[in-house]
């Protein structure tokens, strides 16, 4: 009995261990957050409801004309697209797909936009 | 564009004869290197569209040059088309050739999506993507077409094309996708930013000055004026459109 006690305390102390690991180090690999900086919101809340920011957005500019707003695809793409690649797209390190594929969460915007940065920046040498 | 004022017209007097020269002259240019197109004033960022502007083109046909595909190639440009002509290619604006059998005189014109007032594309839209903007500007919303492709066969003009194939390389400024249908979106985000469609600039650029683009809604500029001096024409008025490009001379 003591025996199966002494198992179970140990089995249970790895588990608690294998967890605690997991949360330290994620799956999804280091993203490349190409420029970074300041983002319009806390990146906390960017992580949970960028989606619905640029949806709100983006039927505002294109049925009302609204332009210039505070949420837009192309200044994501302006600061997040690799300074390499000027891409959101291409690799596990890009942004935009990095996180997308280790969340399983398919990615329709660039299908139609452009996952590149419009003014071409100097890849970093 | 202002030989009509070179023609005899035996009725005016000289009074007349100068009023009307310079309603006609002020469509030109009010300065050397200045063009009045260059008015179309931005909205402030921010803002929507307004009802109180319509934008609206006149294409002059007999300034229009046979054989010229100048307007063609800019839109092909400024939106990321490929350029192709083939039944599935993709195009926006396109040179049509008219010849009158009487005479045998051939012209050309550029045709492309008339945004009327009264779009039947939008009519028929199933799932409300194909909408008119408050300022006149017929467009797909293609976050919400299905594709169904109503609207290709509604259009009058055949202004509308549907995309098959997977794109790359998209303009920033111009998003396209397999699956949903397109047209002329008269240069939306240049209108935006206060400037003109890239054909007219590209007409202007080869010196044809064969297409005006404007505020129809405003009586003081270029394209109103233009269009109350001299008659110009709807094409397939009789469907009561009332388009918003209008063309001179045919």
């Amino acid at each position: 009995m003591k025996i199966v006690i002494r198992l179970a305390a140990i089995l249970f102390s790895v588990l608690i261990a294998s967890v605690a690991y997991a949360a330290d180090t994620p799956h999804v690999s280091h993203l490349d957050v190409g420029k970074g900086g300041q983002c319009v919101e806390e990146p906390q809340l960017m992580r949970k409801i960028h989606m619905n920011l640029l949806k709100h957005q983006r039927d505002e500019t294109m049925r009302k004309g609204i332009r210039g707003q505070k949420y837009s695809l192309a200044e994501c793409i302006e600061c997040h697209a690799s300074t390499k690649t000027n891409s959101v797209l291409g690799s596990k390190e890009a942004f935009c797909q990095g996180c997308h594929e280790y969340a399983a969460v398919k990615l329709d915007c660039f299908e139609c936009h452009s996952n590149k940065r419009k003014v071409v920046v100097e890849a970093s040498k | 564009m202002n030989e009509i004022k070179l023609e005899p017209q035996p009725n005016l007097n000289r009074r007349d004869f100068l009023t009307k020269s310079s309603i006609g002259l002020a469509g030109l240019a009010i300065a050397p290197g200045m063009m009045l197109f260059d008015l179309a004033y931005a909205r402030p960022l921010g803002e929507p569209a307004s009802n109180n502007v319509r934008w609206g083109m006149l294409i002059d046909n007999n300034q229009c040059e046979t054989g010229c595909n100048d307007c063609v190639t800019a839109c092909n440009a400024e939106n990321g088309l490929a350029g192709g002509t083939k039944a599935t290619d993709s195009q926006w604006i396109r040179k049509v050739q008219l010849k009158d059998k009487l005479t045998g005189h051939v012209s050309s014109l550029p045709m492309m999506c008339q945004h009327c007032e009264n779009p039947p594309c939008v009519d028929v839209c199933p799932t409300q993507a194909s909408f008119k903007r408050a300022d006149g500007i017929v467009l797909v919303d293609k976050h919400i077409c299905i594709g169904c492709r109503y609207c290709v066969m509604a259009c009058p003009y055949q202004a509308r094309s549907f995309v098959h194939e997977v794109l790359i390389d998209q303009k920033t400024e111009v998003p396209r996708g397999k699956g949903t249908v397109e047209s002329c979106t008269m240069c939306v985000h240049r209108i935006d930013k206060g400037e003109t469609t890239a054909c007219a600039e590209a007409c202007s650029k080869a010196g044809h000055n064969a297409i005006l683009f404007g505020d129809l809604n405003d009586p003081e500029s270029a394209i109103s004026k233009r269009i109350r001096a001299v008659a110009s024409s709807q094409v397939r008025a009789d469907l009561g459109l009332n388009t918003g490009v209008r063309y001179e001379g045919i």
